[in-house]
Formats: C-alpha cells, sequence, structure tokens
C-alpha cells in the first residue's frame, strides 16, 4: 500500500499546448526550443517549435522567447498552519509558491502546536487537500514539541504521511537523542532534516559573529556553531547507517564537512538558501530587520563556499527557508525582531540576477538545483518526458520587475530582496498536472 | 551638497570636521554656563522629547538639562512610568510622541538600531543616547571634548580603552571617535570581552595590559556585575588583578576617563579615581554642554555641509 505524502486542491487537468518556449530540462538533456503538448495533465508531446497544431479545447501559450523548466521543488518552507494564520495559510503559502514557480513544497512542523502526532498530520493533509493550491508535503517533529526530549511516534506519523522528520528551527541538541532517532529510521524510513546549530555557541546571537557584529555591538552567532554540529551529526549519521539532510547551511566549514562526509559514503545531504547564495552579513550594517534569519547571513567567503558546493553538487538543492512574518513583527528593532525572511516568489529570480547572469552559476545547474529536493525526500523529481505528469514553469527571462512592486503572494511581506529589480518573470506554473498560476499581464521587458 | 545634518544616530554621521564644530560650539556654550542665568533662547517655544527605555542618571538629566539651557519645552518619559510597559510598541509610542510635534526625540534604549528606527517613523530629528550595545555618540563626542581641552589636540595620542569592550555601546563610538580625530586606539581585556573583528573599526588589541606605560590615555570601561553569572571572566578578583586601572599601572602623564557610573575596586581603584589625573568629574561636566551643542546642531545649526552624511549616503 503506497501512502500519500503530497496534498492538494483538486484542480482540472490543464489541456494546453506552450508553443516554442526555450526547453531546458537538464536531466532529460532538453535544451531546445520546442513544443510541449499537456493532455489531461500530463506530458502527451514534445516536439520541434510550430511542428504540433492546437488541438481542440486545449489552450495554447506563445512561449518564443520564454524559458520552460520542470517546476520547481523547495524542501523547506514554513506555512504558519496551524496557529500563526495571519503570518501565512495553506492558500496563501502555496500561492506564494505557484508565483514562484513551485511545483511542490515541504511545510516544517514549527507551527502552534507542534505537528508531532498522527491526528494533527492527518488533520493538516486534509485541509491541505481543500486549500493547497500546489502540492504540500509536510515533515513533523523528529522529537515532541521540538523539545529534543523525546521521539515522536514516528512510525505513526509515516503511515500518516510524513515526508520525513525534522525539528527545524532547532537542533536536536543531544547527540544520543540524534541517534536514537536514526535507529528508528531503520523501521519508518524518511530522511532526518537537520537545523544544526549548537545552542551553547550560538547563545543569545542575532546575527553572524564578525566584523559587523563588531561594529554593531550585536550578539554573534559563529559559524562553528554550525559547522561542529554538521560533522558531528554525519559522523553519528554514518555510524548508524541512517540519512540525514542538513537544512540551510551557512557557512564554509559546514560545506567542507558535508564534502567530507560525503566522500566516506555517508548518507547526508545539503540544501542552501538564495538569501545565503547572494546576501552577506555587510546588509546587516542597514541595521534592517528584513536581513535577520536564522541561520544569520554569513561573511563573503562563506558565500563563495555556498556557491562552490551548488556547483559542484556538494549542496544538492536550493531551498528557500520561506519563513513569513507580520510587519509588525518585524518593525521592530533588530534583535528583538524574529528570524527569518519570505523567500517562494524570489528565488529563481535573485538567483538567475546575482548568479546565472554573472556568469557565477549555469542555468542548467541552476534549474537541476531547483528541482533536486523532490528526490531527497523519495519523490519523483519534476521531469520534462512525455508521459510525465505536468510539473512546468515557464520564465520570461528578459522579463524584469520590482520585488514587492505590486505586493506578494504571500501573506507576509519580510523578503529581504523588498525594492530590488529582479530579472526572471513567471509567466505561468503547472503543478501536478493543474495550471496554478498565470501572470496577469506580461511585464515589459528589459531594454 | 547642502543637506544638513538631520539626526545624530551614529558617530558616523560625522565627520572629523563636524566633530570640530559641535564641540567649538560647545566651548562657546561652556561660558554661558559660567553665567548666573545659564540659558540661552536658542530653543524657545519648541518640543524635546527624552524617552528612556534604560535607566540612566547622567544622561538623562544632562540631555534635560541641555534642552531647558536652549529654552526648550522639555517631557521626559521613563518606559517604567509610561504605557511602554502596558506592551505599546516602539513605533505606536514614537508615533503617539510625534503627534506633540517634537522638534527632537532622543532615545535611549537596550536594542541596537532603534533610534534608526525612531528616525524613520518621525520628522523629528532624533538623537541616538544610547542603543543597545551599538553606540552612545553623544558620550563619544563629551569624551574627545573633554580630551581636547586637556591635551589640545588628539593626533598621534595614544588612547587605550580598557575593559568589556563586548557590551560596551561607549567604546565602539569612541574607537570611531578618537580615531576620526587622529588618535591611535587600543582595546585591551579578557578575550572573552574582545568582540571578534573590532580591529575592523580601526583599532589594535592588546590581550594585556602590560605594553599599557605608552598610552596617553586609559579610558576604563564599566564592568557589570552580570558578566561573571554569564562566565565571560571565573571571578571579579582575577579580573581586577588582571585589568584592573590602579596606581601601579596608572603611569604619571596618563590621563584616566571613565564614562560611569565606576564599580569602586574593580575595574579602577579608589586611589586612581581619586587622582588628579582622573577626568571623570570633567566628562560629567561636559555632558551638558556638548549635548546643548548637539541639539543645536541639529534644531538652530547652520545647516553647513556634512560630508560624511553624504559618504555614508551614498554609499
Amino acid at each position: 500500500m503506497s501512502v500519500a505524502r503530497l496534498f492538494h486542491a483538486s484542480a482540472p487537468p490543464a489541456e494546453l499546448l506552450i508553443r516554442g518556449a526555450h526547453v531546458l530540462d537538464p536531466r532529460s538533456g532538453l535544451d531546445a526550443p520546442g513544443d510541449v503538448l499537456v493532455r489531461d495533465g500530463a506530458i502527451a508531446e514534445l516536439a520541434a517549435p510550430g511542428a504540433l497544431p492546437a488541438p481542440e479545447g486545449a489552450d495554447t501559450v506563445a512561449g518564443e522567447g520564454l524559458h520552460l523548466f520542470p517546476g520547481f521543488f523547495d524542501p523547506h518552507v514554513h506555512l504558519r498552519t496551524p496557529g500563526q494564520e495571519h503570518k501565512e495559510t495553506l492558500a496563501s503559502g502555496t500561492a506564494a509558491a505557484a508565483a514562484g514557480g513551485y511545483c511542490g513544497i515541504v511545510a516544517m512542523p514549527n507551527t502552534t502546536p507542534t505537528l508531532d502526532d498522527a491526528p494533527g498530520l492527518r488533520a493538516l493533509c486534509a485541509q491541505a487537500a481543500q486549500e493547497a493550491r500546489v502540492p504540500v508535503g509536510f515533515m513533523p517533529a523528529i522529537t515532541r514539541g521540538l523539545r529534543g526530549e523525546e521521539l515522536a511516534e514516528m512510525a505513526e506519523l509515516r503511515d500518516a504521511g510524513a515526508l520525513g522528520f525534522t525539528d527545524d528551527g532547532k537542533p536536536v541538541v543531544a547527540a544520543g537523542m540524534l541517534r536514537r532517532a536514526l535507529q528508528y529510521q531503520r523501521l519508518c524510513g524518511g530522511v532526518l532534516a537537520l537545523h544544526e546549530e549548537d545552542p551553547s555557541l550560538s547563545g543569545h546571537g542575532v546575527m553572524h559573529e564578525g566584523a559587523v557584529s563588531a561594529r554593531l555591538g550585536m550578539a554573534g552567532i559563529p559559524s562553528i556553531s554550525e559547522s561542529t554540529m554538521v560533522a558531528r551529526d554525519a559522523a553519528i549519521a554514518a555510524y548508524e547507517q541512517g540519512r540525514v539532510h542538513f537544512q540551510h547551511l551557512s557557512c564554509v566549514e559546514s560545506v567542507e564537512a558535508l564534502a567530507a562526509w560525503k566522500a566516506a559514503g555517508a548518507q547526508v545531504s545539503g540544501e542552501a538558501s538564495p538569501h545565503h547564495l547572494t546576501l552577506t552579513d555587510e546588509a546587516v550594517l542597514s541595521l534592517d530587520s528584513r536581513f535577520k534569519m536564522n541561520p544569520p547571513l554569513r561573511a563573503e567567503s562563506d558565500r563563495q563556499a555556498l556557491i562552490a558546493g551548488l556547483r559542484d553538487g556538494t549542496i544538492e538543492c536550493i531551498a528557500t527557508d520561506h519563513a513569513p512574518h507580520a510587519q509588525h513583527e518585524k518593525e521592530v528593532p533588530f534583535e528583538e525582531a524574529p528570524m527569518g525572511v519570505t523567500g517562494l516568489e524570489t528565488a529563481f529570480p535573485v538567483l538567475y540576477t546575482d548568479l546565472v547572469l554573472p556568469g557565477v552559476l549555469p542555468l542548467g545547474i541552476l534549474v537541476e538545483r531547483m528541482t533536486a529536493g523532490a528526490a531527497l525526500l523519495d519523490l519523483a523529481t519534476p521531469t520534462i518526458a512525455v508521459g510525465e505528469p505536468a510539473n512546468l514553469v515557464l520564465l520570461d527571462l528578459a522579463g524584469s520587475w520590482e520585488v514587492g512592486a505590486r505586493g506578494y503572494a504571500s501573506k507576509s511581506a519580510n523578503s529581504c530582496f523588498e525594492g530590488r529589480t529582479l530579472r526572471g518573470v513567471v509567466r505561468l506554473t503547472v503543478a501536478a498536472g493543474a495550471v496554478v498560476h498565470r501572470a496577469e499581464a506580461p511585464v515589459e521587458a528589459l531594454a | 551638497m547642502t543637506d544638513p545634518m538631520r539626526h545624530l544616530l551614529s558617530i558616523d554621521d560625522l565627520d572629523r570636521a563636524g566633530i570640530e564644530r559641535i564641540l567649538d560650539r560647545a566651548a562657546s556654550f561652556a561660558e554661558v554656563a559660567g553665567r548666573e542665568i545659564k540659558k540661552v533662547p536658542a530653543l524657545r517655544g519648541r518640543t524635546v522629547v527624552n524617552l528612556f527605555y534604560e535607566a540612566s542618571t547622567r544622561t538623562s538629566s544632562s540631555f534635560e538639562l541641555a534642552a531647558k539651557r536652549l529654552s526648550a519645552d522639555v517631557v521626559s518619559i521613563r518606559a517604567a512610568t509610561s504605557s511602554v510597559t502596558k506592551g505599546e510598541s516602539l513605533k505606536d509610542t514614537v508615533q503617539t510622541l510625534t503627534a506633540y510635534d517634537p522638534a527632537a526625540i532622543v532615545i535611549r534604549s537596550p536594542h541596537a538600531g532603534a533610534a534608526q528606527l525612531v528616525a524613520r517613523w518621525t520628522d523629528a530629528a532624533v538623537v541616538n543616547a544610547g542603543d543597545g550595545k551599538h553606540e552612545h555618540p553623544t558620550q563619544a563626542l563629551l569624551d574627545v571634548y573633554t580630551l581636547r581641552r586637556r591635551l589640545g589636540a588628539l593626533d598621534g595620542k595614544r588612547i587605550w580603552i580598557v575593559g568589556d569592550v563586548l557590551h560596551s555601546r561607549v567604546a565602539r563610538s569612541d574607537i570611531l571617535a578618537f580615531a576620526r580625530m587622529g588618535a591611535h586606539v587600543t582595546v585591551s581585556g579578557p578575550p572573552t570581552l574582545i568582540p571578534r573583528g573590532i580591529e575592523a573599526l580601526g583599532c589594535e588589541v592588546a590581550p594585556t595590559l602590560d605594553r599599557l606605560e605608552e598610552a596617553d590615555v586609559v579610558y576604563v570601561l564599566r564592568m557589570q556585575n552580570e558578566r561573571m553569572s554569564e562566565a565571560y571572566v571565573p571571578s571579579l578578583r582575577e579580573y581586577a588583578a588582571r585589568y584592573q586601572v590602579n596606581s601601579a599601572r596608572l603611569r604619571p602623564h596618563q590621563l584616566l576617563m571613565h564614562p560611569g557610573p565606576v564599580n569602586r575596586g574593580v575595574e579602577l581603584s579608589a586611589d586612581a579615581i581619586d587622582s588628579p589625573q582622573a577626568l571623570i568629574a570633567q566628562q560629567v561636566e561636559a555632558g551638558v554642554v556638548v549635548r546643548m551643542a548637539v541639539l543645536y546642531e541639529l534644531l538652530a545649526g547652520t545647516g553647513a555641509p556634512v560630508e560624511a552624511v553624504e559618504a555614508v549616503a551614498a554609499a
């Protein structure tokens, strides 16, 4: 019996001909203009540009000059439901995902109450089946209440649809507790996604420890707070032959530890977030709480290590760590503000603008990393191939837009890219075979 | 460009000429302070709000006196007695106070960047009277003022800042201000209380007081008792043994400063505090005239260009 692990509201299957877009799917080897026909929500035909006649009843989209990629997958978002629906709901969070070109996202369990039991998970899955615009999966807690003291009922949770487990927002502080979870993983499966931080090193830190925190007089979170835990937990995972995924890596030492344990054969993977790949702690000199998140923005050398790790595959995937907060919660002094920034609507455009356009990262690698999160959670990778369910994003890479100028699909506006002009406009998103986002009006191209 | 300085949020808002202009004006106010009637009518009819979210004796009282001696109307609000304790946000409080149309808001907050936020929410000039462990620019100005009176120029002078630099907004503003005035700044204290990366502010780090004799000025920071419970140092006894500035460590040619309040017998020995080298009383005295000059600069000043502000804005 297979257990459903992704949930979304039912929507009519797409009947769609996307004509003449540059189709790029690194896994299928596609990298040329072509026609893509979607029938009954699945990819029915791939052909040379202009080769396919518009079938009756199908919507034809002019794709000339645009790019068509497999839909993006985000293994790490906060949908704030249940309990903090003033920040985000399943509906608004998945609308933000659709607007960002995502065909699947994974919600974290640090809700109110914590998602740590099967009845809670079942209720949330049922709610997602009513409200979610794009497929959502859930990762319940590793430990009850995220307290790090006793395991959640992982086996029952897996049967109820858990994708994997995480105490995200908090580390599993005790090595012995993580070891128990890894032993239990042999029974129930499901990756353990780890937020790595040693609280005895991070303390009351609010930003990266370095010259900028020294200048601002703010308590620092040293890189070693993360990297020592990455190294520790990779060692435990290797010992137990378990599988762990390191969330939102932020520093050079963590990338090195991940690479070393991979080379040693451990089943470890990692993700990086668009803000860590494009910003540094210098941004905090503005004292703007939109630059406050955990882990914090770090030094330029850390950013470069993350980019190198992403390029060479040490870091498998991009994860936004989309963390919405209400305006009044963020509009306080930096030290008082909650950690977290939104990311679903800006992830691809900011990485395209800041990494691909300057030649730092090839477009194909970016697309691969934007979609690779699914496989890490044992889900099918979004793929452009005949017979596959339609998971697609159509982008105007020449078009530009100002972040926040038209508001956000997310309920929250705490984007660290607010006000920036980015290249890459999502024109159409197809998720699980249904059209979930379509840009209302074309945006003018950059001259 | 002739953008006048609107706020004093950081020492970075001032270049050397700006600092000198304020301190020269402070010196002229010092003459007024010597008269029987100490008031000047510069800010008559204007309102200055002092908004203090932290306990403060000398900073709040000297701002209050400074505003009154400029003939401003003064409203002083302390967090403990205001609706702040009822959970009102900083933004709501500032917007409420802005309804009184103040010319200036002086803010002291336990959080870095609070003054910047206030400046965003009000049309009033904002003076940072201490924000978290970030900055305390008027303290730095009065420290430079006090030293200038004694030494003339600070160019080439060696100034040692000793103690808990990690938790000190005074240290940060002083490092910037002293360096901007041409001094060579060294910070010294237990390695647990020297923030990683502090050199980027333009100072040198010395882990011990072995080279203290090279200093022209020894600026001692307050050592708070709670640093012990947080295990930054093993004991006050050990701290004092290594870092207390006392008559044995202090050379006759050296000037001694402290932002107050002093923990007698911890960071400073009683004999050092009471020695003629100590400028601690002069620092307090300078507080009023320097803060008068700051308020005057922001509210009644000539609007002379301040290159540093433009440089920061352009960066």
